[in-house]
């Protein structure tokens, strides 16, 4: 039962960073790939609808971890706290920016609010890099199950190249978003960065092996000990190599659908090589939380294994039918309307 | 108490009560969007339910109504929404220990918000917003009732959740946490009936003032004359029967649990010190707990009694027979969190009635007085909301969960988050609340000085998603 409860969470954070990543990516880019006004409102414009509904799936994310895993929740939020609270800052910046950008009339307002929306994004996709890689790096867990680390121990080596690697990742993906659903020069230059840093990733992808092996060996034999875990990462050289296939065909549809499977071929990489460790510890701790130790009592894992599917399958069909509905017909047209609220 | 307790202490209350304003905005809100959306999809000449009975020019006004009360609500919102998620993640930061100890109770109910409430609100008010030509009426009309539901069903499972912190039901004890063993147990905990339903009322009392603020603000500027007469109708008529419904009987029944099961925190509340047969109601007094004796007082003889029990007689427990480790950490704050809310709540019912009485003598909307006093009389309504969650929140102490966890072993450990740390976030917090506030004002005056006939509330443009979804 932990265990499906470990595979729901990962679920949930997948899908987290496949829809939100766009948008973080989107957010981070268009200050760049926008030259002008209205090409940097088409860009907002096309996550409008939806970007509020994504990040839904990072609380939901959140409440799921606290109600399965309540020590690893605890213990990670505490631990981390400037990293918790930098993202909490962020996400309240980066929502007031996308909320109120179009109800000033005001070219310096607006201004302000990309900046913010474009450093709120940036920053998230990095913190968020930064705290997946502290977790495969372990923490220093007491026996109590807390630990601290101060604001230079959270930002090391390796957690800054995971940052780094984020950032670029979903950079990539919310260029291939707007590659997909901008229209014109906007569209275009979103194509041509896809292209640039799918480099950058492919790059930082090979980059990651060595240093993930040496701070957790685990992350590697654990797939290599069962091999049908070996799938996961062999989605994501998959996902890679088509995404390059994709983006020289021009398919921008099939290029973002492989930067998806990238996304999560990544994510469920990790989450195979870290179980059954859900918090692990740094090396020379011993006290490192499992889905078995950090997880809730019986009764409520086995009670939400009734509402859970029920609540997912809902909001799995209205998020089908909001988005059929927003992105059905061409990329929407800008201009011809006075630019509302 | 220890620093870093105190600290998470106040960044928790900071951004609660902050974050509080705005639910209170659009749980009342949702209901009344719901109320215009629903007259104006199912009014009909002839209706056999008579308030659904309009012209095809009054369920105009409905709608355009309707949408008005949207854009305030989808404002309110947003700002929900970001002030929000820090509350969620803050049980983990600053109260790791209770999120420990208690996580495998809680972390259901909050679980649950997230994937069945904010889910729903958040998709269907980007349905809403992005309005009728692209989705059909009918479309329209639903989402309106999904984002009332969502709201008012997220308003439950925060109150599951207090209500098992003001008397945990459905537990038991393993090592040094507990666990649930009850799910049904945990849902229909005997609390939170009644502190559910007057947690709403209070909501709804505040989304009916604020229809009749905006109603009585433009009908004294002489502006909007037909959208500001729907909205003073509907606002009064609703603050009556919820106001009615917040003193009889949510609030009757909320304070009977509290006497029953929080003694300390019900004698806090009434400034009751001594006990006695037939105890008075305290109307003013300030409470001195050094001499531990409520002075300058006007009370009303025996009518506590009475109250709490139905009976003149009844033995009411006085503090005095409390052991004072089990006393609320400040019982002037107590008191006076109370007193505010049923003092402002007695005031609000008087208001209202008088409104209604003034409308059915046709006089309401011409008579100057009573429209200022429904136009200042809505920041009230959240001051006794929030007197009320203070009241709650501060008579459980020194309890985090009644009767099972002090507040001051809830905190996260100082080794992981020090009192400074603490207070480094919590100015973070307040700077950052501050500008949050300054433009949520902002963005209502503008809207409000376009006014319910701006031609953008019925042009539609993805632009228009993008900015309130």
């Amino acid at each position: 039962m932990q265990t499906a409860w470990f595979c729901f969470l990962a679920l949930m954070v997948t899908v987290y960073v496949v829809l939100d990543g766009f948008d973080l990516g989107v957010g981070a880019l268009h200050l760049f790939l926008g030259r002008t006004q209205e090409e940097r409102e088409q860009a907002t414009a096309a996550i409008g609808p939806v970007w509020n509904g994504n990040e839904v799936w990072l609380i939901a994310s959140g409440g799921v971890l606290f109600m399965a895993f309540p020590a690893a929740y605890a213990g990670a939020f505490s631990g981390l706290y400037f990293g918790l609270i930098l993202v909490l800052w962020l996400l309240v910046g980066r929502g007031l920016a996308l909320e109120f950008r179009h109800q000033i009339d005001n070219p310096l307002w607006r201004s302000a609010c990309d900046g913010v929306f474009c450093l709120a994004s940036a920053g998230l996709a990095f913190v968020f890099g930064v705290a997946l890689g502290n977790v495969v790096r372990g923490v220093p867990l007491n026996a109590d199950g807390y630990f601290n680390l101060p604001l230079f121990n959270i930002l090391n080596g390796y957690a800054l190249l995971i940052g780094t690697f984020g950032l670029v990742v979903l950079c990539a993906h919310g260029a291939s978003f707007l590659a997909l659903r901008g229209v014109g020069p906007l569209a275009s230059r979103a194509q041509l960065w896809a292209r640039r840093l799918w480099w950058a990733e492919a790059l930082l992808f090979l980059a990651l092996i060595g240093p993930t092996y040496a701070v957790r060996d685990e992350m590697l034999t654990n797939l290599t000990d069962h091999p049908w875990r070996l799938v996961f990462p062999l989605l994501a050289v998959g996902s890679l190599i088509a995404m390059f296939v994709f983006q020289r065909r021009d398919a921008s549809g099939r290029a973002f659908a492989a930067s998806c499977g990238f996304i999560v071929g990544l994510l469920t990489t990790m989450a195979a090589g870290l179980y059954p460790n859900i918090l692990p510890s740094h090396d020379g701790h011993p006290n490192g939380l499992t889905v078995h130790n950090a997880a809730a009592g019986d009764h409520t894992l086995n009670v939400a294994i009734v509402w859970w599917p029920l609540a997912m399958l809902i909001a799995a069909a209205y998020f089908f039918y909001a988005y059929r509905m927003f992105f059905r017909g061409g990329p929407p047209e800008i201009g011809t309307t006075p630019p509302t609220e | 108490m220890s620093n870093y307790v105190l600290v998470d202490r106040l960044q928790f209350t900071l951004t609660v009560t902050f974050h509080y304003i705005f639910p209170i905005a659009t749980m009342g809100l949702a209901l009344f969007v719901a109320w215009l959306k629903t007259v104006s999809y199912k009014g009909r000449e002839g209706h056999r339910f008579r308030p659904w009975r309009k012209t095809q020019e009054e369920r105009d006004d409905y709608e355009s109504a309707a949408r008005f009360w949207a854009k305030i609500f989808a404002v309110s919102f947003a700002v929900g929404v970001v002030t929000g998620i820090p509350l969620e993640f803050q049980f983990g930061t600053n109260w790791a220990q209770f999120s420990n100890y208690a996580g495998g109770v809680i972390g259901t109910t909050l679980a649950m918000e997230g994937v069945f409430a904010f889910f729903a609100e958040s998709v269907f008010l980007g349905i809403f917003l992005a309005g009728r030509e692209r989705f059909s009426a009918r479309v329209h009309w639903i989402s309106a009732l999904v984002m009332f539901a969502g709201s008012w069903l997220s308003g439950f499972f925060i109150i599951a959740t207090n209500a098992w912190m003001q008397h945990p039901v459905a537990y038991s004890k393993s090592g040094d946490k507990v666990q649930l063993d009850s799910f049904w147990g945990l849902i229909t905990n005997p609390w939170v009936r009644w502190q559910y339903l007057h947690n709403m009322s209070g909501a709804a009392i505040s989304g009916a003032f604020v229809l009749a603020a905006m109603g009585a603000f433009f009908l004294l500027l002489g502006r909007h004359e037909r959208f500001a007469r729907l909205s003073v109708r509907v606002g009064v008529i609703g603050a009556l029967i919820f106001c009615v419904l917040q003193i009889f009987p949510t609030g009757d029944r909320s304070a009977h649990d509290v006497s029953v099961h929080q003694p300390a925190a019900f004698a806090a509340m009434e400034g009751a010190f001594k006990s006695e047969k037939g105890a008075p109601l305290v109307i003013i007094g300030n409470p001195n707990t050094e001499k531990r004796k409520l002075e300058s007082t006007l009370a009303l003889p025996k009518l506590l009694s009475f109250m709490t029990s139905k009976r003149w007689d009844e033995q009411i427990k006085g503090l005095n027979d409390i052991p004072t480790n089990q006393w609320p950490d400040s019982v002037p704050l107590v008191y006076y969190a109370y007193h505010i809310m049923v003092g402002l709540g007695t005031i609000l019912v008087l208001i209202a009635a008088l409104g209604v009485f003034l409308l059915w003598r046709g006089r309401l909307y011409t008579s100057k007085a009573m429209l200022w006093a429904l136009m200042l009389a809505f920041p009230f309504t959240f001051i006794a909301n929030i007197a009320g969650w203070a009241t709650a929140e501060t008579a459980r102490q020194p309890w985090l969960v009644y009767g099972l966890l002090r507040t001051k072993d809830g905190a996260s450990p100082p080794g992981s988050v020090p009192a400074g740390t603490g207070i480094f976030t919590l100015l973070g917090f307040a700077g950052l609340y501050l500008l949050i506030g300054i433009l949520f004002v902002l963005l209502i005056v503008r809207i409000v000085s376009r006014g319910p006939d701006d031609p953008e509330l019925t042009t539609t443009s993805t632009q228009a998603s993008a900015g309130a979804s």
